[in-house]
């Protein structure tokens, strides 16, 4: 009601909207802004809510308990630390935190050896490098489910392309290697698809840290007649390190939760070489059904995420301020 | 860059230049190949698939794309001889293998139903986002940075960790392979990623342009559709296609949470079978038609994709 009357009650809010001309009564009439506010955050709070944080809370409650979700009219037995104490002193678990750990440190490895390499190739500004670094940024865009399943064409043994290239480089026997059957060579053959996938996602964001560096520090280097070699390692290494820290963070974060890419690769195998820890997961939770015992081993993994992932910041923030 | 001198430190030698192009063609050219053996296979026929050596050059068929949308039955000799003339090419290269086409795959389904969740959750996540973006960017909102550090962590969940509770919730509600419950699942997944990007966005437009609009006479929200909006359209097209990205390419909970009715094509794209094992050109051909949307865009919207992948990283 734009031509509000002056109101019988004599509030001072009303009186306020009453002598303001009429279009800024309009605005107050309108949304106040800390209800704009509200309405406008709250959605997204509830949406997770409802779908992250209610789920991981039932995740604890259910870790304590021996409930299996395919065992509807079973007791539920009330367990409290057991779980826990099993988890920890399984060795299959143990196995796959060492696989797991064996995936992340290589692939972190190669990914920030390459990516940086790359990044420091196209910052050389050569023609046409924008277009390739579209060209190479595309692996990174594709499905992980559709990359290993197709990479486990490639690895055929005998009819696999990556085989016939090995071969034929090496003059090795194409019979006398299985990317995906040994125990040796499958934890690499994850490591490569992986490596393939991802250097692109480091290099970009070494890229953006190489960029960041002013132009006027390397003319002061060149004043001073640094040789390239000292330039890269006191100015161009040091500058553009938070950067590659912060792709190693998210590099590290994604690799430790790996499930689709090694699953449809190696499903875990051979054996279990290259179970990492969300198949076991996935095993105990949805093949076994061991519900309890399962909520209690992601909760175990989703604090050491978060965990080392924050420790990794105050050292990546040290390393920003000096 | 600095200046025109022929000796600026800042511009790499021709050499230098030379030498670097070569060696990026190169990687780019190398990582190409498992890509390019994808897009041939799915036009071999399924004998030049397992040949011993490779091949590259071989006679081009599109048994592998028919065979990706066609189920089919193998027939007496005599039964596929004494049909009536084929009907299109599919028809003609089922029956050379002695087989009639008998309905169509469940290939075109799933793929619809990868389109509808990743557009939907897409939509949503974005719409959700750039609303709790501008409240976190322009209002004093009581212990805002708790709330977003909240909002971030929700993503250093393994998908495996909480698929478990949100398996026997959605079992509950009904929801469990529903196109809903995936499209709500997915927006809860991306919409912390959405909050993140596009307030760094929003932070970036002048709050004057708003206080200007409703010195005018705009209310909040009058100013936030006609101002800002209009004025995040990057921010919120780059938001987007991480969004689309992550829905489309997922596999974790779609393998987990649905099995018919609302299965995407990443789960599906694997159980692709002919007789006697995978059907290789198939399933590359199913890989190529699930690839080339990602292709288009990657191309298409280099600069805001690349914008938003550093800024990310910028950012934080």
């Amino acid at each position: 009601m734009p031509n509000n009357p002056p109101s019988i009650l004599d509030r001072s809010a009303d009186k306020a909207a009453a002598l303001t001309p009429a279009r800024m009564s309009r605005s107050i009439k309108g949304l106040s802004d800390r209800a704009v506010a509200w309405w406008f955050i709250a959605p997204t709070i509830i949406l997770l809510l409802a779908i992250n944080i209610f789920p991981l809370i039932w995740a604890v409650k259910l870790s304590f308990t021996n409930y299996r979700a395919n065992r509807l009219n079973a007791e539920v037995k009330d367990v409290g630390l057991r779980n826990y104490e099993r988890i920890l002193t399984d060795p299959d678990i143990w196995q796959a935190m060492q696989a797991t750990a064996h995936f992340v440190f290589w692939t972190i490895l190669l990914q920030t050896l390459i990516g940086f390499a790359l990044a420091y190739l196209i910052d050389r500004k050569f023609r046409g490098h924008a277009f390739w670094t579209t060209v190479i940024l595309i692996p990174m865009m594709l499905s992980p489910a559709v990359v290993g399943n197709f990479w486990r064409f490639l690895y055929q043994p005998q009819i696999g392309l990556f085989n016939y290239i090995v071969t034929f480089f090496t003059g090795a026997e194409p019979s006398s290697f299985q990317m995906l059957g040994s125990v040796d060579l499958a934890p690499w053959a994850i490591v490569i698809v992986d490596t393939w996938m991802w250097t692109p996602y480091v290099m970009l964001i070494c890229l953006a840290g190489l960029r960041s560096i002013p132009d006027y520090i390397y003319e002061a280097a060149e004043v001073d007649r640094a040789s390239n070699w000292r330039r890269f390692w006191s100015i161009t290494l040091p500058m553009a390190l938070p950067f590659i820290m912060l792709a190693v963070l998210f590099r590290g974060i994604e690799n430790f939760k790996m499930f689709d890419m090694v699953m449809l690769l190696t499903g875990g195998g051979p054996g279990s070489t290259t179970e990492v820890a969300s198949i076991t997961l996935k095993r105990e939770a949805f093949e076994k059904w061991r519900t309890g015992y399962s909520s209690a081993f992601a909760i175990i993994l989703f604090v050491a995420v978060f965990g080392l992932a924050n420790i990794y910041v105050k050292a990546l923030n040290r390393v920003k301020q000096r | 860059m600095s200046g025109n001198s022929a000796h600026s430190v800042v511009e790499p030698t021709t050499t230098s230049k030379t030498v670097a192009g070569f060696l990026v063609i190169l990687y780019a050219l190398i990582t190409m190949i498992p890509l390019f053996w994808i897009v041939i296979t799915g036009f071999k026929s399924p004998p030049d698939s397992i040949s011993y050596p490779p091949k590259v050059f071989f006679e081009p068929t599109l048994e592998g794309y028919c065979n990706l949308f066609t189920t089919r039955s193998r027939q007496t000799r005599e039964y596929v001889e004494a049909l009536g003339p084929p009907e299109g090419i599919c028809d003609e290269i089922t029956r050379k293998r002695q087989m009639v086409i008998v309905g169509d795959s469940n290939y075109w389904p799933r793929f619809q139903n990868s389109l509808i969740i990743a557009f939907g959750s897409t939509i949503l996540a974005v719409f959700l986002g750039t609303l709790t973006a501008y409240g976190f960017s322009r209002f004093k909102v009581p212990l805002a940075d708790d709330l977003l550090f909240f909002i971030l962590s929700t993503r250093m969940m393994p998908p495996i960790a909480v698929a478990v509770p949100i398996y026997l919730m959605y079992r509950k509600l009904g929801l469990s392979d529903t196109a809903l419950g995936m499209i709500l699942l997915y927006t809860a997944v991306n919409v912390s990623l959405a909050v993140w990007l596009l307030k760094g966005f929003i932070d970036e437009i002048p709050r004057e342009y708003e206080e200007a609009a409703m010195i005018d006479g705009y209310t909040r929200l009058q100013s936030f559709w006609k101002v800002v909006l209009p004025q995040a359209t990057t921010g919120i097209a780059a938001t987007a296609i991480f969004c689309l990205i992550f829905a489309w390419n997922e596999y974790a909970f779609a393998v987990l949470l649905t099995s018919g009715t609302a299965q995407t094509a990443p789960p599906f794209i694997p159980t692709i079978i002919g007789e006697g094992g995978l059907d290789w050109p198939a399933v590359a051909a199913g890989t190529t038609i699930f690839v080339v949307p990602i292709l288009v865009f990657t191309i298409l919207l280099r600069k805001q994709l690349l914008r938003g992948i550093t800024f990310g990283a910028v950012r934080k």
